[in-house]
């Protein structure tokens, strides 16, 4: 994976003379201080970050706190005040009047919180806009729009009016009409703020699917924390215009920054943020096929466990066996093949906590962790998907 | 003294444009006398029918059949060509000025006080040198016409791009249009039901200042009120008077109608 955007240094000051207070904000002077004196606003102070190609970069922060002014520098909406924006290694901030149309046209792509929906164009006129600006013929659009109108789920609303529309169809229209444009990069500055939760929880499986078949470079914003762990790969936190910290979720969620950052992460319901690969443990106690029943009682014993995972000798998952079976077994002179239990519970490494709970319930032994070979790579005890203790 | 100046210094042009007005206006007038009186008002029953419905086509059709039975024909014609050209030419001047306007706030700033200017300064205090200038006549009417109003067209086309909405201006800058694709393809077509309000207004504007731009010498309903003035003729003015209170209704429903047109379209 290569860096497709960087960005360096990025500050925004919005007011009459951006540059003279340039200097009062690298002293640390607050904003609050700086708008009192001088009447100009901090947007955004030294922001730095890259993000991978297909990668899902979400900046999360409260109102005020910087992120749309930072993701509307990154195709110039916003002029950054000082600071460079690489993209594929080229600094926009330099681009003329020319070059940013072309990067607008063909690179970058937005989605806006309040849909930016043209009121007088039907859904299919404003999927083909970003294509008409481009000069691409009218017959060769409307194929491409229609496409992506069916992608985003929206297949038989071609000639409807946005006024026709719900708010969670009309972002749809927005997010086929960036899409249509075929850019690398998506900026998305908080899509999914206006719509009620059921449809926003449906956006993002829809947002994910669609991501998983085009990868393309996602910037995304949102105040939800909830949301920018659930979308993101790598989230940042913004307050009061600086960023706080980066990280992939698990990273922040193990080891917050800052006060603030950990205060916001208390509200996170975290099972749907961890997967079973975050908490496994190693199955240090294990029992191999060929091991035989004595030793698998007197690993039990030593381990202070009533049950054990029985692998082959590639580790391949095999069954389960309790303590109690085995003793019986032993006296009977039956072998630790004929008692093997299946009746457990397994899982995918990349299976979210929340979605274990049914299995939890369900089973009276610890889930298995297992590759998409069945080798056994770790266990969840059911103790720690019940009780959110992880 | 100094329209005395403006006189002697720039006679020609001011020549070129009293006989250019005066030459499309008089093809206006032509043609408006060519087409037979039926069919005018078989164009303004349908119009009325499309816009608002039957019955309104068949009041408008009636209304102006009541005027051709006044005798007023020639002189409705008159008028009405007088007014059509002078909203012709303040919806080309006034819709780029109003554009102007709306993306430079400091022309607004400075067109503000002469728009207001414009549409409260006594009307004869601009006939006057209007008819030093171009003569009397037609033309110093239509001039005195469009400066008394002009200033609707303009101040509505300024609010009107102005409002369309900054998220969707945006939306087409993020996928790279030109200035001139937003205001083609985003700005004027959001703003043209407004647009189209300050067209109705500049149209009933026109059609009001019609009896005053007859003082100047303009032929048409206007004059014959001036006359029934001067002799005192209740009826006579009375039934030139109604022929343009009829006038102005059916602009106004029509106008109206295209403006209304034009919102639902947009929505």
């Amino acid at each position: 994976m290569s860096t497709k955007v960087k960005v360096e240094h990025v500050t925004k000051i919005f007011g009459r003379h951006p540059r003279s207070v340039l200097d009062k904000v690298r002293e640390g002077v607050s904003k609050e201080e700086i708008l009192a004196e001088t009447g100009h606003t901090v947007g955004v102070y030294d922001a730095n970050f890259e993000v991978e190609e297909g990668e899902i970069f979400v900046i999360m922060g409260l109102s005020g706190s910087g992120k749309s002014t930072l993701i509307r520098c990154l195709n110039l909406l916003n002029r950054p005040t000082e600071g460079a924006i690489l993209i594929d290694g080229e600094n926009i901030v330099d681009y003329n009047k020319e070059q940013l149309r072309e990067l607008r046209q063909n690179k970058i792509a937005m989605v806006f919180q309040h849909f930016g929906i043209i009121t007088h164009r039907s859904v299919l006129g404003n999927v083909e806009y970003g294509l008409e600006i481009k000069g691409v013929p009218r017959e060769e659009r409307q194929e491409i729009a229609r496409k992506y109108i069916e992608t985003v789920g929206l297949a038989g609303y071609e000639d409807q009016m946005p006024d026709q529309l719900s708010g969670g169809m009309k972002q749809r229209v927005g997010l086929a009409r960036a899409l249509a444009n075929n850019p690398d990069i998506l900026l998305m500055d908080e899509p999914f703020s206006a719509l009620d939760p059921l449809i926003r929880r449906e956006m993002h499986t829809e947002l994910l699917e669609i991501q998983s078949q085009l990868k393309k470079t996602i910037i995304f914003i949102t105040h939800d924390i909830n949301e920018a762990f659930k979308i993101g790969d790598r989230v940042a936190v913004m307050k009061d215009g600086h960023i706080q910290q980066i990280g992939t979720p698990e990273e922040i969620l193990e080891s917050p920054a800052n006060d603030y950052i950990e205060e916001f992460i208390q509200d996170i319901d975290r099972s749907r943020v961890l997967q079973a690969k975050n908490v496994m443990i190693k199955p240090n106690i294990l029992v191999s096929l060929k091991d035989g029943l004595k030793l698998a009682v007197k690993e039990m014993e030593r381990g202070g466990i009533s049950s054990v995972f029985v692998v082959d000798q590639d580790r391949k998952l095999q069954g389960i066996v309790t303590i109690d079976d085995a003793i019986r077994a032993r006296q009977e002179n039956r072998t630790l093949r004929d008692i093997l239990r299946k009746d457990f519970e397994t899982t995918d490494p990349e299976t979210y906590l929340n979605d274990l709970i049914p299995k939890a319930t369900e089973s009276t032994f610890p889930i298995a962790v297992v590759n998409e070979n069945n080798k056994l790579i770790g266990i969840v005890k059911r103790v720690s998907v019940l009780s959110g203790l992880f | 003294m100094f329209v005395k100046w403006l006189k002697e210094s720039f006679n020609a042009l001011f020549d070129s444009i009293s006989d250019g007005l005066l030459w499309s206006l008089l093809r206006l007038e032509d043609f408006l006398f060519w087409l037979p009186w039926w069919l005018i008002i078989a164009v303004v029953f349908i119009l009325g029918w499309r816009l608002r419905g039957a019955l309104s086509g068949l009041t408008f059709a009636f209304l102006l059949f009541l005027i051709g039975t006044f005798g007023y024909w020639d002189l409705f014609i008159f008028t009405i060509a007088i007014v059509l050209t002078s909203v012709i030419i303040s919806i080309v001047l006034g819709v780029p000025l109003g554009i102007l306007m709306a993306y430079s706030s400091r022309l607004e700033t400075v067109m503000k006080p002469i728009l207001d200017a414009m549409q409260t300064m006594p009307s004869f205090v601009y006939l006057i040198p209007a008819m030093m200038l171009f003569g009397m006549g037609k033309v110093p009417a239509v001039f005195a016409t469009i400066i008394y109003a002009i200033p609707p067209v303009i101040r509505l086309t300024n609010l009107a791009i102005r409002e369309v909405s900054r998220e969707m201006v945006e939306a087409a800058q993020s996928f790279g249009s030109s200035s001139w694709q937003i205001l083609r393809k985003i700005q004027l077509p959001q703003a043209l039901p407004t647009i189209m309000t300050g067209v109705n207004q500049t149209t009933m504007m026109a059609l009001a200042m019609v009896v005053i731009a007859s003082m100047v010498g303009a032929k048409g309903l206007g004059m014959e009120v001036l006359i029934a003035i001067n002799r005192i003729d209740i009826a006579q003015g009375f039934e030139a008077g109604i022929s343009i209170v009829f006038l102005a209704i059916i602009i106004d429903r029509l106008t109206q109608g295209i403006a209304d047109l034009s919102r639902t379209k947009k929505r």
